[in-house]
């Protein structure tokens, strides 16, 4: 506890790659809850100690097979409701797993625990830029309320300039 | 001589044989031999063990053929001696790994019609109806433990069945699992068909089965919320209470595990009718919680209550309405942490074993709280597979899995359940 301020946790974790069960990392990290006003996300400091598997080349391939479609890419329920995902929107998933880790971020109490449940709809939005740009719709399921949240965000991607949600909005539940 | 002839021909190949682990060109010959002559020259190629030949039938009379597997580097040398000799040969198998990859094959095909004839696939999701007509396949192919009994129906009017697993007696102590209570939960309701295949086929067979069946009953709810599995299927794949309607609210529904006369109303349940975790107008307002309740209430001897829910890999104990220890936790934890256990060894998965209310959050209104305040001693909740991966959304790939590490928890539970009459 830190008196006026919030309640700082220090954590210390093993980040496992989820596509390679036996790459492991350890990390340290201190979070900062603050108190008081719940619409300021939570203070995170990390260290991350060795290094993240380099993606280049898998990057490279998906960035390159975006570029080069005819047509802008959709899809809907990422994994499907017997828990399919097919190879060719595996990094679409993957993808709206980094940039809802940013939305879980910015949404975050002592109270809440957020898992990205579905994507519900995604749509390429053409760029003339080098960027890739897709509008997500994406359900977040909630453990403490067990709600399931449904959450726009638009997500910005480039292989060297990384992942950026440029908008994000809660969605109303339809009853 | 030609047995000199023979050994510096073969041991030639000595430095060049391989330790192979498949058996690709692998040749299996029958040979033919006229005499005993012949049968002697094929028991010298027996002796020369670098040469690797496995006979399947080896040389002994010359009444018999001589079979015998040559790895694939031999088969040559093998060739050009047997036919200097004259001795006659006919190929088997040209080349053996074709030959058993195909058996492979073939077993992975019947095994795929097995499970998909008439026969239930319970590696993947099923609907309602599916999962219902298998439940009268087991009672009819199993009859003689297995049993289909009505508890009641559901809101939406739906029969609520419970498979009855005994070997006779009068009321004899029993132990209850529910699953799908939470109707998004679908590996519950698939870990749970799973079971009570495996509990009629495995009786006779294996012996905890067996015991535990020659002493006690089991009844197995495999839906508990029918409705609300139907519409998981029909409209909304993420549903999770019943589909009751609640008066003057347009929302519908309320979560069957907050409407339990457990700390009913208490923290860690919703008064808002379009809340997933509504607790509802009043306890057991939920037919579908009622008619477990009049079930368990009837019958007077159930002594282990188990529940299965999904995701998170927990395995709990009460309370979840209050954060006090129950007066049997050391018993429970310890009873959890053994289950638990059994459950790693199979895949590795691990489950974190407390309370609810430690592990989770407070909630009131849950499902164990109300049967171990009751009298139930062994009440235990189940969280399946995963951790947050999938979720809800669970590969159906790994629902054998699931539910053959699951079936080692409950076992274990089973046993000392058995074990430990109160």
């Amino acid at each position: 506890d830190i008196d006026d301020v919030g309640h700082k946790y220090h954590l210390e974790l093993v980040l496992e790659d989820v596509l390679d069960k036996d790459s492991t990392v350890n990390c340290t990290a201190e979070v900062l809850y603050h108190l008081g006003n719940k619409n300021i996300a939570p203070d995170v400091q990390f260290t991350i100690e060795g290094e993240l598997k380099n993606t280049d080349e898998a990057d490279n391939i998906f960035y390159n097979r975006i570029k080069s479609l005819e047509k802008e890419l959709v899809a809907e329920n990422i994994p499907d409701s017997h828990g399919n995902v097919s190879p060719e929107m595996e990094p679409i998933h993957l993808l709206a797993w980094v940039a809802s880790g940013y939305v879980i971020w910015q949404n975050s109490t002592e109270n809440t625990k957020f898992q990205l449940a579905q994507i519900k709809h995604v749509k390429q939005v053409k760029r003339s830029d080098e960027y890739l740009e897709f509008d997500y719709m994406i359900l977040l399921h909630e453990m403490v309320s067990q709600e399931i949240i449904p959450w726009q965000m638009t997500v910005l991607w480039h292989p060297q300039h990384g992942v950026q949600v440029t908008q994000d909005s809660r969605q109303p539940k339809h009853a | 001589t030609s047995n000199m002839k023979l050994i510096l021909i073969f041991s030639a190949l000595f430095g060049a044989s391989l330790c192979l682990e498949t058996f690709v060109g692998h040749q299996v010959l029958r040979i033919e031999t006229r005499n005993e002559e012949e049968v002697k020259k094929l028991q010298l190629l027996e002796s020369l063990e670098h040469l690797e030949l496995d006979f399947w039938i080896n040389p002994s009379t010359p009444d018999l053929p001589v079979d015998v597997r040559i790895p694939a580097n031999s088969v040559q040398a093998v060739k050009a001696f047997l036919e200097s000799h004259g001795i006659e040969y006919s190929i088997l198998i040209e080349d053996l790994q074709v030959v058993l990859d195909k058996e492979k094959e073939d077993m992975a095909y019947s095994q795929q019609r097995d499970r998909s004839s008439n026969s239930f696939n319970y590696g993947t999701y099923h609907t309602l109806d599916s999962i219902y007509a298998e439940l009268d396949h087991l009672a009819s192919e199993y009859g003689h433990i297995v049993s289909k009994l009505q508890i009641g129906k559901s809101y939406e009017k739906r029969p609520l069945y419970v498979l009855k697993f005994s070997t006779g007696g009068s009321n004899r102590p029993a132990i209850w699992i529910d699953a799908g209570i939470h109707s998004r939960e679908w590996v519950t309701q698939a870990t749970a068909i799973w079971i009570a295949k495996k509990i009629a086929s495995d009786y006779g067979k294996s012996p905890s089965i067996t015991s535990l069946l020659n002493k006690m009953d089991i009844f197995l709810l495999t839906v508990t919320n029918p409705d609300g599995y139907v519409f998981t299927h029909t409209t909304n794949r993420m549903w999770r209470k019943t589909r009751s309607k609640n008066r003057g609210s347009p929302c519908v529904g309320v979560d069957p595990n907050r409407n339990w006369d457990a700390g009913f109303g208490g923290p860690g349940a919703s008064s808002n009718p379009c809340s997933d975790s509504y607790r509802g107008p009043s306890a057991n307002s939920e037919v579908e919680v009622k008619s477990v309740v009049n079930f368990i209430k009837n019958h007077g001897n159930i002594r282990a209550f188990l529940t299965l829910h999904s995701y998170s890999q927990l395995l709990m104990y009460p309370y979840g309405y209050k954060c006090t220890e129950p007066a049997d936790s050391a018993e429970l934890d310890a009873l959890a942490r053994a289950a638990a256990s059994s459950i790693q060894s199979l895949y590795g998965t691990t489950f974190t074993v407390g309370s609810i209310c430690t592990t989770i959050y407070q909630a009131s209104g849950g499902s164990i709280d109300w049967s171990y305040d009751y009298g139930i001693k062994y009440s235990f909740a189940f969280e399946l597979r995963d951790t947050g991966r999938y979720g809800f959304l669970l590969p159906a790939s790994q629902i054998i899995p699931t539910a053959e590490e699951t079936w080692l928890g409950l076992q274990k539970i089973m046993e000392h359940v058995r074990d430990n009459p109160y």
